[in-house]
């Protein structure tokens, strides 16, 4: 697997900006929060690796996928019946990623080998959401049992075993160590992408991207790659899904509802398709405003369906590109750097087909 | 006997309610290619003008008929104009755009009426096949919903309006040529979509419960629908809609209506990967 990596290139500093970013929260994360705020940031781990799974896969993928939050939920799922029932964290963490990534080759198979095009792609992903949705929301009764975890219906299972060190059912992670699990996973999973997308397969799915009938042309099966790119995403949501159940205790059907697959969207539409910092971000962003319009009284009237189709169709109509590539085309033009404002345009443009931070 | 009835009955009614949901995408999607993932709120806007005039004192059947296509025929109009048009073309843009739409609306109608469960009765009472009490108002349904699709047929095949509004959606730039102006017709085109869309909605409101977020129960089936039937938007989607509603109605009548659902969904998965054209992409290909 041959990389490209240039030290040189504008991308590569990014690329080092973001981590040593990224290394500095780890260190200093539970120095420099308290209990309660490291809490919520561990929820903002989770969800900016769910924003990331649909970052990958919408943005370099080109796959609009509405149903993320399937396999997110799928996830969360696996991991609580899996810890429920086997009384040790390390297989259910593997199985949250295990099972929604099966899941996604399977439900690939019959999208990309089927060939249906973005509509219906999207069409599909929505209707498997809310059948999912629906069907666990009706398992409240008894029979619902898998192993020893009640499913529960719309009530949820609560009382979800947290991580525990492995091999040691009955030592579990305290909050700090949750957090710097969930920080080196994201950490991880962020540049684990990057390099993937540095690699001979990134490249493909991204020329799949820009041109599908090209990409065949020159001899790629673009049905394969794509389901695999979409495996992938589906594994990435399916660990935050893990990480967000060992953060809450406690998951119920609402994670299949359309409230948290609009959310997914929105993350990536307001970061920037094609970015992946700028839809984390974007989830941190609106998670934030999302807490802050619940303390407000004076809102009471606004409810969270209206505030987020208002902000998706302002974006839409006014800053399709995201506010990643808004910035940084910004940036390019203001900020007195080497490069002459049109030299540094030029690259930009050139950039915007790779993608990269 | 009468269990045969009655669930001879039953599939027809399945039929005709999956028909009603899909008749205004078929023009919007199946016919304007355009992605309106607001169908379902115009259903439940549909729906809600319905009950809100029938409790206000205004009859039930001038609250159906009238009322609610007109509506939401405006609303499908303002919505065409204020954000849609700037989208054709573009697909998944328009996809998430009205999707934000869809948004906007539920959250709209959840603060004037509150995230409550509303409905009207059926009108027209019960008669007796049997040992069974039977809705006399879901067999008028099934007649609507025939006459329905009659009326859309005969109106884009045999009037002038509707060989305009076919011409346009082949070639707007010909159409242009001829002296009509494509973005008004575009507009008209899915103000009569949206319409379509809201007198289902207020069709269906008596045998449905009403609550904001009621959409999204129609949206997915009736995009499923539409696509599966292809590229004859009307023949197609009355085909897919015979097959899906038998299906889903056989489900549910044996098992729980969720089942139902997912049958569906798997039974149309299937076609698609066998047929990815659709229903009328393969077969029938003359068909409007």
């Amino acid at each position: 697997m041959k990389i490209s990596l240039d030290l040189k290139s504008w991308n590569t500093h990014g690329l080092i900006f973001v981590g040593v970013l990224m290394l500095a929260l780890l260190l200093a994360g539970p120095e420099v929060f308290d209990l309660f705020v490291l809490l919520k940031v561990i929820l903002f781990i989770s969800t900016a690796m769910l924003a990331l799974s649909m970052a990958f896969i919408w943005g370099f993928g080109g796959i609009l996928c509405f149903g993320q939050s399937a396999f997110f939920g799928l996830g969360a799922y696996a991991y609580a019946i899996g810890v429920i029932n086997i009384g040790e964290s390390t297989v259910p963490i593997l199985l949250s990623v295990l099972i929604p990534a099966g899941f996604a080759i399977l439900l690939g198979y019959f999208m990309f080998y089927g060939r249906l095009s973005d509509i219906y792609l999207a069409v599909v992903t929505l209707a498997v959401t809310l059948i999912f949705y629906a069907f666990i929301r009706s398992t409240s009764g008894e029979e619902y049992v898998i192993g020893n975890a009640r499913l529960m219906g719309f009530n949820g299972i609560s009382s979800i075993p947290v991580f525990n060190w492995p091999g040691f059912p009955n030592s579990p992670l305290w909050p700090d160590d949750i957090f710097y699990v969930a920080m080196t996973l994201l950490i991880l999973v962020y540049f684990s992408l990057r390099i993937l997308l540095r690699s001979h397969f990134g490249r493909v799915i991204v020329a799949i991207r820009e041109n599908e009938t090209r990409a065949e042309y020159l001899g790629y099966d673009v049905r394969f790659y794509k389901m695999i790119a979409f495996s992938i995403g589906a594994g990435v949501a399916g660990l935050a899904g893990c990480l967000f159940v060992s953060f809450n205790n406690f998951i119920n059907p609402d994670v299949f509802a359309l409230g948290l697959a609009a959310q997914i969207i929105m993350w990536v539409l307001i970061g920037g398709v094609g970015t992946l910092v700028g839809p984390m971000l974007g989830s941190l962003a609106l998670q934030m405003l999302y807490n802050w319009l619940g303390t407000q009284s004076f809102v009471s009237f606004l409810n969270t369906y209206l505030v987020f189709g208002a902000i998706i169709i302002f974006f839409v109509l006014a800053v399709p590109q995201g506010l990643q590539p808004t910035a940084r085309l910004l940036a390019l033009r203001f900020l007195p750097f080497t490069r002459s404002p049109e030299e540094a345009e030029e690259a930009a443009r050139a950039r915007q087909g790779s993608g990269d931070d | 006997m009468d269990t045969v009835a009655l669930l001879i009955i039953e599939v027809l009614n399945g039929i005709s309610s999956l028909a009603l949901t899909c008749a205004g995408l078929a023009i919007i999607f199946g016919m304007m290619r355009v992605i309106n993932f607001a169908h379902g709120e115009f259903m439940m806007l549909g729906g809600y003008t319905t009950v809100v005039a029938t409790n206000a004192g205004v009859n039930i059947w001038i609250s159906m008929l009238i009322l609610s296509p007109l509506v939401v025929g405006i609303i499908g109009i303002l919505s065409e104009r204020l954000l849609i048009r700037f989208f054709y073309g573009r697909l998944v843009d328009t996809l998430i755009a009205t999707w934000g739409l869809s948004l906007l609306l539920i959250g709209i109608v959840t603060a004037i009426f509150g995230n409550y469960i509303t409905g009207v009765s059926a009108p027209l009472g019960n008669f007796a096949l049997g040992q069974y009490q039977l809705s006399v108002y879901r067999l008028v349904l099934i007649g609507l919903a025939v006459l329905l699709f009659v009326g859309i047929y005969l109106v884009f095949t045999r009037t002038r309006l509707g060989l305009i509004a076919r011409g346009t959606m082949q070639n707007p730039d010909q159409a242009a040529a001829l002296g009509i102006s494509p973005p008004r017709v575009y507009m008209i085109t899915f103000g009569i979509g949206a319409a379509l869309t809201g007198l289902a909605g207020g069709l269906l409101a008596p045998i449905s419960q009403i609550i904001p977020t009621v959409g999204f129960t129609y949206v997915a089936q009736a995009f499923i629908t539409v696509i599966t039937g292809g590229t004859g938007a009307v023949t197609g989607t009355i085909i897919a809609s015979g097959i899906f509603g038998t299906v889903r109605q056989l489900v549910t009548y044996e098992t729980t209506p969720i089942i139902g659902g997912v049958v569906l969904l798997i039974v149309a998965v299937v076609v698609l990967r066998l047929l990815p054209q659709g229903i009328t992409g393969k077969i029938f290909r003359r068909s409007l």
